[in-house]
């Protein structure tokens, strides 16, 4: 699956977007925002404050409960300061 | 119904309201809305709007469909800039177009307050210094401005 970062989180982690390929076990988004933190120093930085980091499954949000199986794109990135 | 567009150049505020009630005779309320770039007491220089392309628009027209399913509305527009911009640029663009005053305000006020809290945007803010004073933070008052369309 890929793996897509906005803002400061791409700044930290230092790639827009990945190829990444999770073990079996990483089954919800929460468990792949952990296992991401554990890939070195800049993954750390960036998911320091994990309950911060918003993210989305192609392009719809959603709670860290919510499975990856079958995801094709999953960003992730700070909360949203538009309007 | 509702249109979105997520775009680098400027927008006439007024064409996209003219826009939205062209030809119709059953619109009686139009209710417009248009964020601009301050300067934050004059420390800001330049601000920059980072997006997520494919997912903004996709966030953007899922709140239309929401204020379509609450309000009986007749047309809605929105325009959200990216890219770098100055104090007094424009950002947003919100239109509603509606029967009443009452649905029109609403709808608008709803849009952007999702818009602040659901659209992948991010802002940059360069100071006059020419200091990065780095990625603007999210307020939490955003989110209880939000919260409130969950319980009406």
């Amino acid at each position: 699956m890929k793996a897509v970062y906005f803002a400061w989180v791409r700044e930290r982690i230092g790639k827009n977007e990945e190829d990444i390929a999770p073990p079996a076990e990483v089954a919800t988004v929460g468990d792949l925002v952990a296992w991401l933190a554990g890939r070195g120093e800049n993954y750390a930085y960036a998911f320091d404050k994990p309950q911060v980091i918003r993210v989305a499954i192609d392009r719809a949000h959603v709670a860290r409960e919510a499975r990856i199986a079958g995801a094709k794109e999953i960003a992730f990135f700070p909360p949203m300061t538009g309007g | 119904m509702g249109a979105v567009r997520v775009q680098a150049e400027d927008f006439d505020a007024a064409a996209e309201s003219r826009a939205l009630i062209a030809g119709r005779r059953d619109v009686g309320a139009l209710a417009s809305f248009v964020g601009l770039c301050r300067d934050e007491g004059g420390r800001l220089a330049t601000l920059e709007l980072e997006h997520y392309p494919g997912m903004a628009e996709a966030e953007i027209a899922r709140a239309i469909a929401e204020a379509e399913a609450r309000w009986p509305l007749h047309g809605i527009t929105v325009v959200h800039r990216f890219g770098k911009l100055k104090p007094g640029d424009q950002i947003v663009y919100v239109g509603v177009a509606a029967a009443h005053r009452g649905e029109a305000f609403a709808a608008a006020e709803m849009l952007m307050d999702f818009l602040k809290t659901r659209a992948p945007f991010w802002k940059r803010a360069t100071r006059v210094d020419g200091a990065v004073e780095g990625w603007v933070e999210a307020k939490a008052g955003d989110d209880a401005q939000a919260a409130r369309w969950d319980k009406a």
